[in-house]
């Protein structure tokens, strides 16, 4: 019987490209309404290790479950239960704000009338009443990235899967926007977010930091600075790149 | 003139370690040549045929021993009936049938008029038409052959094609065709997509900024594409004349001065292109929308201008293709000098002239 | 070294840049502060004379962006945002052909570029587009100082890099300074600005405020605090409602909040914080950061 309070847990989770092991043997548990970061440089295999858990890429060893459900068998079980959410991609530039909403709430199936009371509620909290006819290529970076957070969180999924969310973004959007991610949280969303913005793991409530494949470091951000006796998070990559 | 080197060394390195790009350069000539040459060919060669003799006098045995040994033709059927000849069409393997009227030998010698009625399967239309075409020609030959008295009423087509390709080998017409396509393709459109390349990565952005000028960037790009093309172009005449026995009747020099003129016009319909675009995808939907539609339709190469409809034989002259295909089907077939053509040759080059001018004068200094 | 006069520039209706003044002194390394879309890359592409100013002028060198860019090309080292590199070539042909470009070889100026090359040295054959971010960060400033130019422009070089490259390029950074190379660069890091001998805080097309990094933060105009507690998320709710607060925001695991300069003193802000169940909470005065002063100055010109 899965503990309701795990959103995931790996165990030696690998995944190996031919010869080249893109993530090797990693081992960890995210709790339900947790922030967990999820950094490392580029090419570290932090999109490796997020396409397993998404059910997208299917690994060559070792154990995982996503809300409970087993990433070999249950991929489309999980599908359902998890929102995704990247920088590059996630909403139609072409659609409006509203057509985008409708869009995807009908990928996941939601019905004709939640997804208009869903729409509404979402415009209402973004405040986004103004401009939800226009078309999303003309909105600011950051009035995009907050529309793409809700709308990952459209069909309620239990995990939200955020790939460096916030990249370049002015600091008071930055912040606007990781008080939506705070406030997901709080109603019991659980929060993994990639980056290899160290500004951005701070935020985060535990982080792991990955390097060449293997987790190096796991632990609230406190807690990694106390260990590596760091004042921020980029000693701390400092510091463990230099371990190596 | 060193940085000229240094630009034509990097373009083709460019070239060398792209393998899709490897492959349309070299790939596609071979495979185009191969595919019109055998696959798509609308050349005839022993056609399953029917022959109902209803006379059977030395004239129809003469005449269908003409057609037989003509190696277009081969026997399939004798039938002895109509009924029978129907039953032949519908099993399907008779492309065309042959039948002599009773008396025919008595009525050509009285009446100086025997018929021959041809008939020909028609689901296939052009090789229906291509075989009554064949079949009459040779009966029209053996009537010269056996009347010898040019006075009698009948006539010879009088379409070009036919004159200097009697037995309308499709390869004579096809080469040229070929030719003007893979030359749009390797100049235009690869040119096009390898200006805009640099553009999305933004290393158009850094020659830009340096003190370079955009000339040197414009005619480093071209070269090495120039050079490309001419080499396709001789792949594509020597399978053409190894391959296919396709002659070149006019001067060779001539012939590839032609084809440089015409590359020309197309790399600078190419750099033309990409200072209008940004991104490779576009570059490449309008090369081929604009240019590889036009070259390959109203060109002539596989619609004769003269069947258009008056408009699109208006349109076609806009088409460099268009007086491509008529000098070098000149050159090769009709073995013409420069003289004939100078027409064709100063449209062209006038296109030409036009295209550098309008590439020049868009391409910026700047990135706007 | 670099002289801006009110430069204007619109997109179809976007205003771009709407009306930069800038100096940038020689030797000095100039730093342009500023999130994605704040109009950094079209100020350095006017400057680098690849785009043409609505209105304004622009001097680099005493020269004209306009009238002498001939000229300006031949005196500037220009990276652009994203790594513009060649991706099929390797490292060699990518330096030799930047080189050639300017007229000149990689031996001729190989001094300059020395320290940075050591570290590409041994990927010499490899093409760049099987570079990591750090390698190809390295190369793309390799290529863009091979001609020794005056001034170098640099937009967003850290953009994407991992922390250790970027450690480096900084580091590189102030040995060119060293050198009397003038530098302007770009970035979206709040943190990097104190790596700057000036920086100018740029948002929305307009320059917020120009000065050294330590006197923008010395001038920060309100009492700043940092307040940790267990739950930085109710702090923030919390602290939003009191009644001195100017401005409250999450920096990472603590919350930093704003006063008027004397609005109130901690007992004060214990009090209240006390008072709504987080007692738990400590607070400190402290100095504050350029996000800090990032932020107040967005919130003041909004």
């Amino acid at each position: 019987m899965p503990d309701p309070q795990i959103a995931i847990k790996t165990d030696g989770l690998t995944k190996e490209f031919g010869s080249f092991t893109a993530v090797n043997a990693i081992t960890f548990e995210v709790h339900r309404g947790e922030i967990f970061g999820f950094l490392g440089a580029n090419g570290a295999g932090k999109t490796t290790a997020m396409k397993m858990l998404n059910g997208l890429l299917k690994p060559t060893r070792g154990r995982a479950t996503v809300a409970g459900f087993d990433v070999y068998r249950e991929s489309e079980q999980i599908k359902k239960r998890i929102g995704y959410m990247s920088q590059k991609f996630s909403l139609y530039e072409d659609l409006t704000v509203r057509e985008n909403i409708r869009f995807y709430g009908g990928i996941y199936g939601l019905s004709r009338k939640a997804i208009r009371e869903k729409t509404a509620a979402l415009v209402e909290r973004l405040h986004m009443e103004e401009v939800k006819d226009t078309l999303v290529k003309s909105l600011p970076l950051g009035w995009k990235q907050k529309l793409s957070f809700s709308i990952a969180l459209l069909h309620d999924p239990a995990i939200v899967f955020l790939d460096e969310p916030t990249g370049g973004v002015d600091p008071v959007t930055r912040r606007q926007f990781w008080n939506l991610i705070y406030d997901a949280a709080e109603r019991g969303v659980t929060v993994f977010v990639t980056t290899h913005y160290m500004d951005e793991a701070e935020y985060c409530g535990r982080i792991s930091i990955m390097v060449d494949g293997r987790i190096e470091a796991l632990g609230t951000p406190g807690e990694l600075k106390a260990r590596f006796g760091a004042a921020n998070m980029d000693e701390v990559f400092l510091k463990l790149a230099r371990n190596k | 003139m060193k940085i000229f080197g240094i630009f034509i060394r990097k373009e083709f390195w460019h070239i060398f370690r792209d393998k899709r790009t490897l492959l349309i350069l070299f790939g596609m000539p071979v495979v185009q040549v191969i595919l019109f040459g055998f696959a798509i060919t609308n050349e005839i060669k022993e056609a399953k045929i029917a022959i109902l003799d209803k006379s059977h006098d030395h004239l129809t045995r003469q005449i269908s021993n003409k057609l037989l040994s003509s190696g277009y033709f081969i026997l399939y059927s004798q039938p002895e009936s109509d009924n029978q000849l129907e039953k032949a069409f519908q099993e399907g393997k008779t492309k065309l049938a042959v039948v002599f009227e009773p008396e025919f030998a008595q009525r050509l010698n009285k009446d100086r008029h025997a018929g021959i009625q041809l008939i020909a399967d028609a689901t296939d239309p052009n090789t229906a038409n291509m075989l009554i075409g064949y079949a009459s020609a040779i009966i029209r030959n053996w009537q010269m052959d056996f009347l010898g008295n040019p006075k009698l009423p009948y006539t010879i087509t009088p379409e070009v094609k036919m004159v200097y390709n009697p037995e309308m080998k499709s390869v004579f017409m096809f080469v040229p065709g070929v030719i003007t396509i893979i030359l749009m393709l390797v100049s235009a459109m690869m040119t096009s997509i390898a200006v805009t390349r640099e553009k999305e990565l933004g290393t158009m952005e850094v020659l830009l900024a340096s003190p370079i000028k955009p000339f040197f960037i414009i005619v480093g790009k071209v070269i090495p594409y120039l050079v490309l093309s001419l080499f396709n172009a001789s792949v594509i005449l020597m399978l053409g004349t190894f391959l296919f026995g396709m002659p070149i009747e006019g001067n060779l020099l001539l012939l590839m001065a032609e084809v440089t003129l015409f590359i020309i016009t197309s790399l600078a319909l190419g750099i033309f292109i990409s200072t209008r675009t940004s991104s490779q995808q576009t570059a490449m939907m309008i090369s081929l929308m604009a240019l590889m539609l036009p070259t390959i339709i109203l060109s002539g190469f596989i619609f004769p201008v003269e069947n258009m409809p008056l408009p699109l034989q208006v349109i076609s002259n806009i088409i460099p293709a268009k007086w491509f295909i008529i000098i070098v089907k000149s050159i090769m077939l009709k073995g013409v000098g420069l003289g004939e053509i100078l027409k064709e040759t100063l449209i062209l080059t006038g296109m030409a002239a036009f295209f550098i001018a309008l590439s020049v004068k868009n391409f910026k200094i700047r990135l706007e | 070294m670099i002289q801006v006069q009110d430069i204007r520039k619109a997109y179809n209706k976007v205003q771009a840049l709407d009306g930069i003044s800038f100096e940038v002194g020689k030797g000095e390394l100039f730093g342009i502060i500023g999130p994605d879309g704040a109009g950094k890359s079209t100020l350095f592409r006017i400057l680098t004379t690849l785009l043409l100013p609505d209105s304004g002028t622009a001097l680099v060198d005493g020269l004209d962006v306009v009238k002498d860019y001939k000229k300006i090309r031949n005196r500037i080292g220009y990276m652009p945002g994203r790594f513009s590199l060649y991706q099929d070539l390797t490292v060699e042909e990518n330096l030799n052909f930047f080189a050639s470009l300017f007229g000149t070889t990689v031996e001729a100026n190989y001094d300059l570029i020395k320290d940075i090359f050591i570290m590409l040295e041994p990927f010499r054959k490899r093409r760049a587009g099987a570079l990591s971010g750090g390698m190809k960060q390295k190369l793309a400033l390799s290529c863009a100082l091979i001609h020794a130019p005056k001034v170098l422009f640099l937009d967003e070089p850290t953009t994407g890099v991992d922390p250790v490259s970027r450690k480096e390029f900084w580091e590189m950074l102030a040995k060119l300074k060293e050198k009397g190379i003038t530098i302007l660069v770009s970035t979206p890091y709040m943190d990097e600005a104190s790596l700057c001998d000036r920086v100018g805080l740029m948002q929305d097309g307009r320059i917020f405020t120009i000065d050294t990094p330590q006197a923008i933060t010395r001038s920060f105009p309100k009492d700043l605090w940092e307040i940790s507690g267990e739950h930085v998320y109710k702090l923030l709710k919390v602290l939003e409602k009191f009644s001195f607060t100017h401005a409250v925001h999450a920096f990472g695991e603590v919350v930093h909040l704003s006063l008027p300069k004397g609005g109130a003193g901690s007992l004060e802000i214990m009090e209240y914080l006390l008072e709504n169940g987080c007692g738990q909470a400590e607070i400190k005065r402290i100095d504050a950061g350029i996000e800090d002063c990032f932020m107040e100055y967005m919130n003041e010109y909004a």
